[in-house]
C-alpha cells in the first residue's frame, strides 16, 4: 500500500516557463510531487522557489508549459472549478499571512467560513483544534496577530492553512526567522502532521536542519529548471558545483553530520 | 459520497448511535446541533459509537465524534468508539489530544461601560493628540532652524520631488474644480440676483468668495485628500518596515529626511495652487457670466478691476501658507504615528484626512474674523 501511495502523483510541472518582463525565471522547469511525500525544495536566492509555488498554486501564470495539480490544469479551469481546487490545498505564506484585524482564531475560522458554511458553534471547535494541532497553547486563539512572535505567526500560519483539511500543503520558508528549538519542534510537528493526515506537503525552504528531518525527497533549483531530484543522498551524490558546494560547505557539513550520527545512533539502539 | 448521518438506537442504559456516510467537515454543519442535543438522553446512559459504515473521515468529523464521547456525562470505560478501521483509528487518537476549545476574540464586557469607556477615552486622547501635534510642529521648527544654520543639509531634489507630485501633478484637478466652482457660484448668483434686477453684482459675488476663500479652500482640501493622505501613508508605510527606525539608526533625522522636505515642498506650493485656484474660478465665473447673462467678458474684467478691493486677493493667499503647514504637520505626524498592522494604516490615513480638513477650516474661520477686526 506504501508504494502504490507514494508512486500516485498529485502535482506535475512540465516545461513551465515563467517570467516577469524580459526576466526569466524558470525555464523548461520539470517536476513531479507524489502523494504523502514531503519535497523540499531548495536553491539559491533569486532561483525563484517561492515563484515555483505561486505558480503552482495559481497566483502566477506561466508564461509556457503546463501545471498539473491533482490532475486538472488549474488555470484553464472556469473560477467556480478554481475554487473547488483550491480548497483541496492549504498556503502558509512566509511571513504567516494572517489577516492583521482578526485575532488567531478568527484567521483560522475564515477559511471554514468562506467554503464550508458551518455554524460558528462548530467552526470554533473545528479552529481551536486546528490551533492546538499547530502547537499554539489555547490562549493564542483570542490574541491578534499583532501580539504574538514570529513563530507563533508561523503556527497560526500553519493552522490556517489546515483549516481546511488540506491534501497538499505548501510551505514557504517554514522555518526561517526562528530559533533553532523552535525550527526543530517546527520540523517534528509537519513530520508528525504529514503521517497523521496523510498530508503532502511542499516545502520551500533554505533551511539544511529542515531538509534532514523532514523531506522525502529534496529538488534543486538552479540554473532555471531543477537540477535534481531524489532522496537527499541521492541529491547529494550530484557533481553540480552548486549542490557541492551547498552540501559540503560547513553548514552543509554540520548538518549532515549531525544526521549521520543521530542514524548511527539510531541503528545502534534498534 | 453520501453525506453524514447517524441513527440513534437506546437501550436501556445504553445509547448506540451508528454513524454512516462521509464525515467531512462540509457535511457536519446539518448534524452538528443534533449531535449537541444528544446529551439530554444522556442521563445514567453510556454512549457506543459505532464508525463501521463511516466512508470518509476527516479531522472535523473525527473531532465531532470524539467530543461527543469526551463530553459524554457519567462516562465509565464502557463508552467507546467502535468499528474503527485502522486509518480512522489512527485519525482519532490523533486529534484526541486537541479537543480544548479556545477563546475566539478578547473577551468583550458590558457595552455601556465600553461606550463610556470610550467617549471618555476619546476626549483625553483629543487632549494629548493636540499637544502630541503642537510638540510635532515645535520639532518641525526646531529642526528647520537647525537645517537652516547648515543650508547644506536640506535635501533639494526630495524637496523637489514633493513639489512635483504634490504640487504640479495636482494642478489640472484643483484647476477644473475651482473652475465649477466659480461656474456654479455664477449660476447661482444670476438666479437670485435677477430677483433683484442686481445680476451685475454676479461679478462681485464671484470675485470676492473666489479670491478670498473659494480658490485657496479648494486647493486646501484638495490638497489634504491628494497629498496629506499620501504623505501619512508613505511614512506609515516606513514605520511598519521599520525604515524609520533604520533612518535613525544610520544617524540619520526622520524629521529633516522625511518631514521637513514636505513642508517645506507644500508650503511653497500651496500659494501657487491658491492663485491658480482663484484664476481659474474667476474664469469659470465670467464664461457663466457671459454665456448665461450677457455680461461681455471686457465689462466682466472692467467691474472686477473697479469694485473688487486687492486686499481680497491678499487675504485669500497669505492663508495658503497657513494651511499647507497644517495639512503637511498633520500628515507626517498621522505617517509617524503608525503602528504595526496595515489596520492602524488605514486609520491614520483617514485620520489625517479628517484633521488636517477640520484644522484647515478652524484656521479659515479665525483668519475671517482676523480680518474682519483688522478691516482688512
Amino acid at each position: 500500500m506504501a508504494t502504490k501511495a507514494a508512486s500516485e502523483t498529485v502535482i506535475e510541472v512540465e516545461g513551465l516557463r515563467t517570467q516577469f518582463g524580459d526576466n526569466v525565471i524558470h525555464d523548461n522547469l520539470d517536476l513531479v510531487v507524489r502523494r504523502n511525500e514531503i519535497l523540499g525544495v531548495v536553491g539559491g536566492s533569486g532561483t525563484g522557489k517561492s515563484v515555483l509555488m505561486r505558480a503552482i498554486i495559481g497566483l502566477k501564470p506561466p508564461s509556457a508549459g503546463t501545471i498539473r495539480i491533482f490532475g486538472e490544469n488549474f488555470y484553464e479551469k472556469s473560477p467556480q472549478e478554481q475554487i473547488e481546487i483550491e480548497r483541496r490545498w492549504g498556503v502558509m505564506f512566509q511571513g504567516g499571512a494572517l489577516f492583521s484585524s482578526l485575532t488567531v482564531a478568527q484567521n483560522v475560522m475564515a477559511p471554514i467560513h468562506e467554503h464550508l458554511r458551518l455554524p460558528k458553534e462548530l467552526a470554533a471547535d473545528i479552529a481551536a483544534m486546528k490551533i492546538s494541532m499547530s502547537g499554539l497553547p489555547a490562549d493564542a486563539g483570542a490574541k491578534y496577530p499583532s501580539e504574538l512572535s514570529g513563530g507563533m505567526n508561523k503556527r497560526a500560519g500553519l493552522a490556517r492553512a489546515l483549516a481546511l483539511d488540506p491534501e497538499i500543503v505548501f510551505l514557504d520558508e517554514p522555518t526561517a526567522g526562528l530559533d533553532p528549538i523552535g525550527a526543530e519542534k517546527f520540523d517534528r510537528l509537519i513530520v508528525s502532521l504529514k503521517k497523521s493526515l496523510g498530508l503532502t506537503v511542499f516545502m520551500v525552504t533554505h533551511d539544511l536542519d529542515t531538509l534532514h528531518a523532514t523531506c522525502d525527497r529534496v529538488a534543486v533549483l538552479a540554473e532555471k529548471r531543477v537540477i535534481a531530484i531524489g532522496s537527499l543522498d541521492d541529491v547529494r551524490r550530484s557533481d553540480h558545483p552548486w549542490i557541492e558546494e551547498y552540501f559540503s560547505g560547513p553548514r552543509g557539513r554540520a548538518a549532515l553530520g549531525a544526521k549521520e550520527r543521530d542514524g548511527m545512533r539510531g541503528a545502534e539502539t534498534a | 459520497m453520501q453525506p453524514a448521518a447517524f441513527t440513534v438506537d437506546i437501550h436501556e442504559g445504553l445509547l448506540r448511535l451508528v454513524a454512516t456516510g462521509d464525515w467531512l467537515a462540509r457535511h457536519l454543519g446539518r448534524i452538528d446541533g443534533d449531535l449537541r442535543t444528544l446529551e439530554d438522553d444522556a442521563v445514567g446512559r453510556e454512549l457506543i459509537i459505532d464508525v463501521s459504515e463511516v466512508g470518509r473521515l476527516d479531522t472535523a468529523g473525527a473531532m465531532v465524534l470524539e467530543r461527543l464521547l469526551q463530553s459524554w456525562p457519567d462516562r465509565t470505560e464502557v463508552s467507546r468508539i467502535v468499528g474503527a478501521t485502522t486509518a480512522h483509528q489512527q485519525l482519532l487518537d490523533n486529534i484526541r489530544p486537541h479537543l480544548a476549545p479556545c477563546e475566539i476574540e478578547p473577551a468583550s464586557r458590558n457595552a455601556f461601560l465600553m461606550m463610556t469607556n470610550r467617549l471618555g477615552r476619546s476626549i483625553a486622547e483629543s487632549y494629548y493628540v493636540a499637544l502630541e501635534i503642537l510638540n510635532f510642529v515645535g520639532l518641525t521648527l526646531v529642526t528647520l532652524w537647525r537645517v537652516m544654520l547648515q543650508p547644506r543639509r536640506l535635501r533639494v531634489t526630495s524637496i523637489f520631488y514633493h513639489l512635483e507630485e504634490a504640487g504640479l501633478n495636482a494642478v489640472p484637478i484643483v484647476g477644473l474644480m475651482s473652475f465649477l466652482i466659480g461656474a456654479v457660484v455664477a449660476f447661482m448668483g444670476a438666479k437670485i440676483l435677477r430677483l433683484f434686477n442686481a445680476e451685475v453684482f454676479t461679478v462681485e459675488l464671484v470675485g470676492i468668495s473666489v479670491l478670498r476663500e473659494f480658490g485657496v479652500l479648494l486647493a486646501a482640501i484638495l490638497v489634504a485628500g491628494r497629498s496629506g493622505s499620501a504623505f501619512t501613508a508613505a511614512i506609515g508605510t516606513m514605520k511598519i518596515r521599520e525604515e524609520i527606525d533604520a533612518l535613525r539608526a544610520l544617524g540619520l533625522d526622520p524629521m529633516e529626511v522625511l518631514v521637513l522636505p514636505r513642508v517645506i515642498a507644500l508650503v511653497v506650493l500651496m500659494p501657487v495652487l491658491a492663485f491658480l485656484a482663484a484664476l481659474l474660478g474667476i474664469i469659470g465665473g465670467g464664461l457663466v457670466a457671459w454665456t448665461a447673462m450677457e455680461i461681455s467678458p471686457a465689462f466682466f474684467i472692467g467691474r472686477l478691476q473697479d469694485t473688487i478691493a486687492m486686499s481680497n486677493f491678499w487675504v485669500g493667499l497669505i492663508k495658503a501658507p497657513f494651511f499647507a503647514f497644517v495639512i503637511a504637520i498633520v500628515g507626517c505626524f498621522q505617517g509617524m504615528e503608525v503602528a504595526g498592522s496595515s489596520e492602524s494604516l488605514g486609520q491614520r490615513t483617514t485620520l489625517s484626512v479628517v484633521q488636517s480638513l477640520f484644522l484647515v477650516i478652524v484656521l479659515d474661520a479665525f483668519f475671517a474674523m482676523f480680518f474682519l477686526e483688522i478691516d482688512y
